[in-house]
């Protein structure tokens, strides 16, 4: 379930189909003369989006590969043509506004590019999450441009008056070139603040993420290459950090165990200054032992001397 | 064999024609027009013109230093833009319009796309057709300046006594016939600065002697939209109809200051020929067919756009060189 999260706030920021991918630009110039129309007209198109990514992926098995655009084609018209229906059932103002954009979903290259690039080769429900992601990010882009727009260009905020009476409305902004200004002007935006997306790599001056699978342009083909030798950097820097970490490591164990062999050492160090030292203590009793053992000799000399002079003495008395 | 020569490294050949002496030239041309606009429409044309020049300065000033790029010794284009957007106005606009023709012509046309001689449209023109587009009404509003000695300074308050009024173009369009000589001197509605064929020629005549333009396009521009004038103009070769076409309207002031735009003309002799000539075709098709009666700042507009592949395909070819 996670994998499914993440496939959807990737298509809703990471990989933005309007300001990051720059897909399905025709309604996006055409139809965001208002926000509820860019609202309509997005929330219209994820509708399909999702539907179609569902049911593409569920017969994506039994599809040859070789009609799959037909095939894609077909389920797409089908979504639209219900969705269309039930818009003039049911939101005939909306219908109206958007007019000749609602059967041109059909061409719409977000879904088409979906269909052939996610949910043909991925399973049913992680291709519905991609859809719904993909179609609410469209959703946000068209809505931002469109409130721009409007607020600009009419001085008002989905259909109320929001800026005072003496604003006089740039009218060129409702008109298509303010759909290029303001195109412009958001994505740029999105690149000064780095949000996250695609396209804004840490450390890389590229204007591509080089996540477009089927984008074969030279400038990609460059950009990619910039891209991975960028993370080669990051990774080689990775590594080395790995190294050195280890390597300290090895070092402070080193250090330990050397400690540990000193103090060892001298411990035993130690013990045998301190039997050399019991040793010595032995030898000076021996020694004293010795002396005492010599004193007791000399005593006994000493007697047997006077035994002998006595008897010397005793002879010289039988004399 | 007593005389010294001074060998130099290449360049030998000098000039002191630098990009803000030849600003300086286009500024100075552009002055008998402002001039006379100021005459006619009273001090508000004045304080529109200063207006939209400072802030074209301010804005290239302060852009410049907020995105750290390098400020080279000061050229005026900046200023002629700002006096050009100034003459493109109708004198009855309120001042935040030039203001923000200004920024749009400074910051939109020409920095976002690399500043001087990146810029691919003349931002002068680009903000007219801006403002034009937005506030079509308020663009749209002519007065009728006064006959010679009576022009009035009506500082504060827009048209306090002007008499608003189509300007000639729109009388034309509309089947009516002007004073080629109103016309031609200016007597007439419409922007502070286009309105006097005399004043434009004496400043071009300026710009010719002092060589800042040559006259290969403007010629081949005014000639070609003669011609197409007198062919699909639906009044036969009519020289009083085609006189006043020419004099009427922006055209003088667009091919003299606007298609010479050196960064936005083509660089080939070949190509400012053609260039003009698009431009006559260009012309004659919005004045004729377009709903507006204006068509001049489009015409060369989409011309701009179109320089590129015009210099391509007039690139001269070096000797020895094969074939395209």
């Amino acid at each position: 379930m996670g994998k499914c999260f993440k496939q959807f706030f990737n298509g809703l920021i990471k990989e933005n189909p309007t300001f990051v991918l720059m897909l399905g630009m025709c309604p996006t110039l055409a139809v965001t003369s208002s926000a509820s129309n860019g609202l309509g007209m997005g929330l219209t198109t994820t509708a399909v989006l999702a539907l179609s990514n569902l049911f593409i992926s569920l017969i994506r098995k039994i599809i040859p590969d070789k009609v799959r655009i037909p095939a894609f084609i077909v389920v797409v018209a089908t979504f639209v043509t219900i969705v269309q229906m039930l818009l003039q059932a049911y939101l005939p103002s909306l219908n109206e506004s958007l007019g000749l954009y609602i059967p041109l979903i059909v061409v719409n290259c977000i879904i088409l590019g979906r269909a052939e690039a996610f949910a043909y080769t991925n399973g049913p429900v992680i291709s519905l999450f991609d859809g719904l992601g993909m179609g609410l990010g469209f959703t946000l882009g068209l809505t931002s441009i469109g409130i721009v727009r409007e607020l600009i260009g009419a001085g008002t905020f989905f259909g109320n008056q929001i800026m005072p009476d003496a604003y006089e409305p740039a009218a060129i902004f409702t008109l298509a070139p303010g759909a290029f200004f303001v195109l412009a002007l958001l994505t740029a935006l999105q690149n000064i603040f780095k949000a996250k997306s695609a396209t804004n790599v840490p450390g890389a001056k590229v204007a591509c993420g080089g996540n477009c699978a089927a984008c074969m342009d030279g400038a990609c083909v460059e950009n990619r290459e910039e891209i991975a030798r960028i993370n080669g950097i990051k990774e080689a820097e990775a590594v080395a950090a790995k190294a050195e970490a280890a390597r300290k490591a090895a070092e402070a164990k080193k250090a330990a165990e050397a400690k540990k062999a000193e103090e060892e050492a001298e411990k035993q160090l130690d013990v045998k200054a301190e039997t050399a030292e019991a040793a010595a203590e032995k030898f000076e009793a021996k020694a004293e032992a010795v002396d005492a053992a010599a004193e007791k000799f000399d005593k006994k000399a000493e007697a047997a001397e006077t035994v002998a002079e006595k008897f010397e003495s005793g002879e010289k008395k039988e004399d | 064999m007593g005389k010294m020569y001074n060998v130099s490294a290449s360049p030998h050949i000098r000039s002191g024609v630098t990009t803000s002496t030849i600003m300086r030239d286009v500024a100075i041309a552009l002055m008998p027009a402002c001039a006379l606009g100021v005459y006619q429409f009273g001090l508000r044309a004045l304080l529109i013109l200063l207006v939209s020049t400072l802030t074209c300065a301010a804005t290239e000033y302060i852009y410049l230093k907020l995105a750290k790029k390098q400020q080279g010794p000061y050229e005026c284009s900046a200023i002629v833009t700002g006096m050009l957007i100034g003459m493109n106005m109708p004198p009855t606009v309120p001042l935040w319009i030039p203001v923000i023709g200004g920024v749009f012509a400074i910051l939109v046309v020409k920095q976002v796309f690399g500043g001087l001689g990146q810029n691919f449209m003349n931002p002068a023109l680009g903000a007219r057709c801006f403002l034009f587009l937005c506030y079509a009404e308020r663009m749209n509003t002519f007065q009728i300046p006064q006959k010679v000695g009576t022009a009035i300074i009506n500082f504060g308050a827009a048209s306090v006594d002007g008499i608003s009024g189509a300007t000639p173009l729109a009388a034309m369009k509309a089947g009516e016939t002007v004073s080629l000589f109103d016309a031609f001197f200016g007597f007439t509605g419409g922007v502070i600065g286009e309105t006097s064929a005399a004043m434009i020629l004496l400043g071009a005549a300026y710009m010719v002697y002092r060589k800042v333009i040559s006259l290969r396009i403007p010629v081949a521009y005014l000639l070609s939209f003669a011609v197409f004038l007198v062919l699909f103009g639906g009044k036969g070769f009519d020289p009083y109809y085609v006189a006043c076409q020419l004099c009427t309207g922006g055209l003088m002031l667009g091919a003299f200051f606007m298609a010479t735009d050196y960064v936005t003309s083509p660089i080939t002799k070949n190509g400012q020929i053609v260039f003009g000539i698009l431009l006559g075709i260009l012309t004659g098709i919005f004045r004729i067919y377009g709903n507006n009666a204006e068509g001049v700042s489009y015409a060369i507009i989409i011309a701009n756009l179109l320089v590129p592949l015009i210099e391509k395909v007039t690139m001269p070819r070096p000797f020895g060189k094969g074939g395209h």
